[in-house]
């Protein structure tokens, strides 16, 4: 029997997968070798089918049905975490059930990352990830019972990471968390990660400078000052509660999240100021760029792009000596920047980067190069000075290609979700 | 090691849910205590207070003479054991265990100590140097085991730790529990809705329906001293047979009759059960355990014959398990339907008539019977066991069977 979520019309070849034979002695050509997997607690496997590519994992009923509802639970809240598409259950006494996610786009893995980093080790930007991602969950009741750097799939946004979980075999979803949850969440998180660290060093696989323990206990502060930041409650003086209040808020779209609703109580000494937190990820730019350009994009990317947008609208106007709506500009700003500068990437380098992040460095490179060169560039130069020195750099994914997948992800090469070492 | 006690504990959720009530519990220096319970009894809730994850609404927690209703998880000094255990490929097994203690800058001369003491208990000495991936799958469970061991915690928290084994893994891992708590004697706090895993670990054991303690006890005194109708239809494998018997009186010896049964009951039975005789004429809950039939042609002598046409066999090594039926309806009791309400649903139920209920017996090896067979059992009617039929409580239970 298969559940899953409609529609899923993409999902449908799976139904013709040997589920009547144990996962791990399928013999079938989607599935999808993937290299440097470490040890599994299940039995994972990777599928290519109709240009998609999933992740199926065997477990018991019980947790599948569970890890299912879950992971649903946090597509709804928009909380960022791998999609589900189904499960199989029933396939034979005894049997376990097989869980199917889809797999990450342009996703890597903290291994790959700390393997072939690029511009210095990505510990910061791998600890802010993963502390943005666990304050999202426990914001929202979500307790993750498993936090790991192999429980989490990360996404190269604008200079950033983006965390996704993995994993929801363990999790919890409460009306609320006590402190001695996320206190609790919190500490399995540093232990997970020294493990991961450790595990590195000894496989050889850790960066010199990397100090495992300095790395895992950095996570707490990070998470009681990112859940403080957000969470605090402050008292405002009458003048003063505007722009105090306008402050806060600006603060928290800077930390990437949206006020849900502001809570003023009057009390003797002022007024208290409590923010609640939206759970879900801010996605203002990330919204306004597809209205306007039809791209789809993460939010640093989006905001990256954006602002080239209002750089190009400032320059037809000046050019033309005329107003440019935005819209106008928008669609040649596609056709006369965007997309010419991604044509410039050969087809054997598509697969690299998310088009947006490729964009985005692009941007970087011709700001690089104009500085160097003390004039602006352009962005046709820089895209080919980029195409020719940089992206060839840029680590190739970890698997070798899957023939026969079609669309953007069929040129791309899978790289290994660390998380199926976990999940 | 430490004692835990909770003391007129409370935990109340939004809205007035109340998912322990007024819970006191004594749990001793290295006692091995199993909280068990259907689904939605408290019984992780109570793991959790005790852990730190869940604020307690009232009452007191105490880890050795320490309060600890607000300190948090990390500063109770306990182990919530192998949830989720990840071992680690490039490590050897004595980093993976040991892993830990270096994060918290623990001297190495300490660490190399507690981890050889770890691997000697655990049997894994002669694995300290591979890889995880060198191991079979109950070796990797015990090291995620010694991980929590070189903790050297003051006590052991384990929330339904087996559930997500395999069969077999499971039966291994709580045999290598039983044998880690004979030698470690460390304080251990075990939350499982399985009362076989319950029966078979616990020094004694905490029985919770809805949030309220039903009884506490040592294995053998839950089966043999069962509180009331609940925990004497949670706790035994199989369930213990009931039903509504009238008492009556027959040639000056007390009976109980049901269907076309009829036993005289001993008279130390009824000795041992105070206020017992004082329902003579009326309605009780009679409850026989399937270990306390027997194939008569096996049975002791002395014990009440009863006849029976055998519908189900179930061939074990050592028993046959007899299903039968009698010609009396199921007890109608929220006890029972509560434990009807936590029955596996892939539990195999044979259709039974209306007024009519299926019983188990389970008798030896060495019995015939045979599906269909005519049968005459023979009962051990002293250890028969009698409830009110309104309350559901124990009729003449001695206060020694509800430890605190």
């Amino acid at each position: 029997m298969f559940v899953f979520s409609p529609p899923a019309d993409e999902a449908a070849g799976l139904l013709t997968l040997p589920f009547s034979e144990p996962l791990e002695e399928w013999q079938d050509e989607r599935l999808v070798e993937v290299r440097q997997r470490g040890i599994s607690r299940h039995v994972v496997r990777f599928i290519a089918d109709s240009g998609e590519l999933y992740a199926l994992k065997s477990i018991s009923e019980r947790l599948a049905r569970r890890e299912y509802r879950l992971l649903r639970a946090l597509a709804e809240l928009n909380v960022p975490a791998v999609e589900v598409v189904g499960i199989v259950v029933d396939r034979w006494t005894e049997a376990d059930a097989i869980l199917v996610t889809r797999f990450l786009d342009y996703s890597t893995t903290y291994r790959a990352l700390f393997s072939t980093p690029r511009g210095g080790q990505p510990t910061d930007s791998l600890l802010d990830a993963l502390v943005e991602l666990l304050v999202r969950l426990h914001l929202s009741g979500f307790f993750w019972g498993d936090c790991s750097l192999s429980n989490t799939l990360f996404r190269q946004d604008a200079g950033t990471l983006e965390a996704y979980l993995v994993d929801a075999e363990t999790s919890e979803q409460h009306p609320a968390l006590s402190a001695g949850q996320r206190a609790w969440d919190v500490e399995l998180a540093t232990e997970r990660i020294c493990g991961e660290l450790f595990d590195l060093e000894a496989g050889g696989l850790l960066p010199a400078g990397v100090d495992p323990v300095a790395t895992a206990d950095a996570l707490q502060p990070r998470y009681e000052g990112l859940w403080e930041e957000l969470n605090r409650e402050e008292t405002l003086r009458p003048e003063e509660q505007r722009y105090r209040i306008a402050e806060r808020l600006r603060r928290l779209n800077e930390l990437g999240f949206d006020a849900d609703e502001v809570e003023l109580i009057s009390a003797p000494d002022g007024t208290r100021l409590h923010v609640r937190t939206k759970v879900a990820e801010s996605g203002q730019h990330s919204r306004q760029l597809f209205q306007q350009a039809g791209i789809s994009a993460d939010e640093n990317q989006a905001r990256r792009l954006l602002n080239d947008i209002a750089s190009f609208r400032g320059y037809l106007e000046l050019r033309d000596g005329a107003g440019v709506s935005e819209t106008v500009a928008a669609h040649r700003w596609v056709q006369e920047v965007y997309e010419p500068a991604l044509a410039a990437v050969p087809a054997g380098l598509r697969d690299r980067l998310a088009p947006p992040e490729i964009f985005h460095e692009i941007l970087e490179h011709r700001w690089y190069l104009s500085e160097q060169a003390g004039r602006d560039v352009g962005t046709t130069m820089a895209a080919q000075s980029y195409v020719d020195t940089v992206l060839p750099e840029v680590p190739r994914p970890l698997t070798t290609t899957i023939e026969g997948l079609t669309g953007p992800r069929g040129q791309q090469e899978l790289v290994d979700e660390g998380a199926a070492e976990e999940a | 090691m430490a004692q835990i006690m909770l003391d007129h504990v409370d935990k109340s959720y939004a809205g007035g849910v109340k998912a322990v009530n007024d819970l006191s519990l004594h749990i001793r220096d290295g006692e091995f205590m199993v909280l068990v319970g259907p689904s939605g009894c408290g019984k992780s809730t109570v793991l959790r207070m005790i852990a730190g994850l869940e604020e307690i609404s009232s009452g007191s927690i105490r880890i050795g003479e320490l309060l600890v209703n607000d300190l948090p998880p990390k500063d109770r000094d306990l182990a919530m054991v192998f949830q989720n255990y990840a071992l680690y490929p490039h490590m050897t097994v004595g980093d993976n265990m040991a892993f830990g203690l270096k994060m918290r800058q623990m001297p190495k001369e300490e660490v190399d100590r507690r981890v050889a003491d770890a691997a000697r208990i655990l049997g894994l000495e002669q694995y300290l140097d591979r890889k995880p991936a060198a191991l079979s799958g109950g070796q990797r469970q015990r090291v995620a085991m010694g991980r929590a061991i070189v903790r050297e915690p003051q006590a052991f928290l384990m929330d339904e730790p087996l559930s997500n084994l395999d069969a077999k893994l499971r039966v291994g891992m709580r045999s290598s529990l039983a044998q880690l708590h004979e030698q470690l004697k460390v304080t251990t706090v075990y939350a499982t809705h399985d009362q076989v895993e319950a029966m078979t670990l616990g020094d004694r054991v905490c029985v919770l329906r809805d949030g309220l303690r039903q009884q506490v006890g040592t294995p053998g005194n839950l089966l043999d001293h069962p509180v009331n109708l609940f925990v004497a239809g949670f706790i035994g494998s199989p369930s213990m047979n009931l039903v509504t018997a009238r008492l009556g009186t027959d040639g000056g010896q007390v009976t109980a009759s049901f269907g076309a049964h009829l036993l005289t009951i001993p008279g130390s039975v009824l000795a041992a059960r105070p206020g017992l005789d004082g329902y003579a004429g009326r309605e009780v809950i009679l409850g026989i355990r399937p270990s306390d039939f027997e194939d008569a042609r096996l049975a002791e002598p002395s014990w009440v014959r009863m006849p029976a046409t055998v519908d189900v066999t179930e061939e074990l090594s050592s028993e046959i398990r007899v299903i039968f039926v009698i010609n009396a309806p199921p007890v109608d009791h929220q006890d029972t339907a509560a434990l009807a309400a936590d029955q596996d649903e892939d539990e195999a139920v044979i259709p039974i008539a209306e007024g009519k209920s299926p019983w188990t017996a389970r008798v030896s090896s060495r019995s015939r019977v045979r599906p269909g067979d005519s049968i005459e059992f023979g009962v051990d009617t002293s250890n028969l066991h009698f409830f009110d039929p309104g309350s559901g409580h124990a009729i003449g239970q001695t206060s020694s069977a509800s430890s605190s």
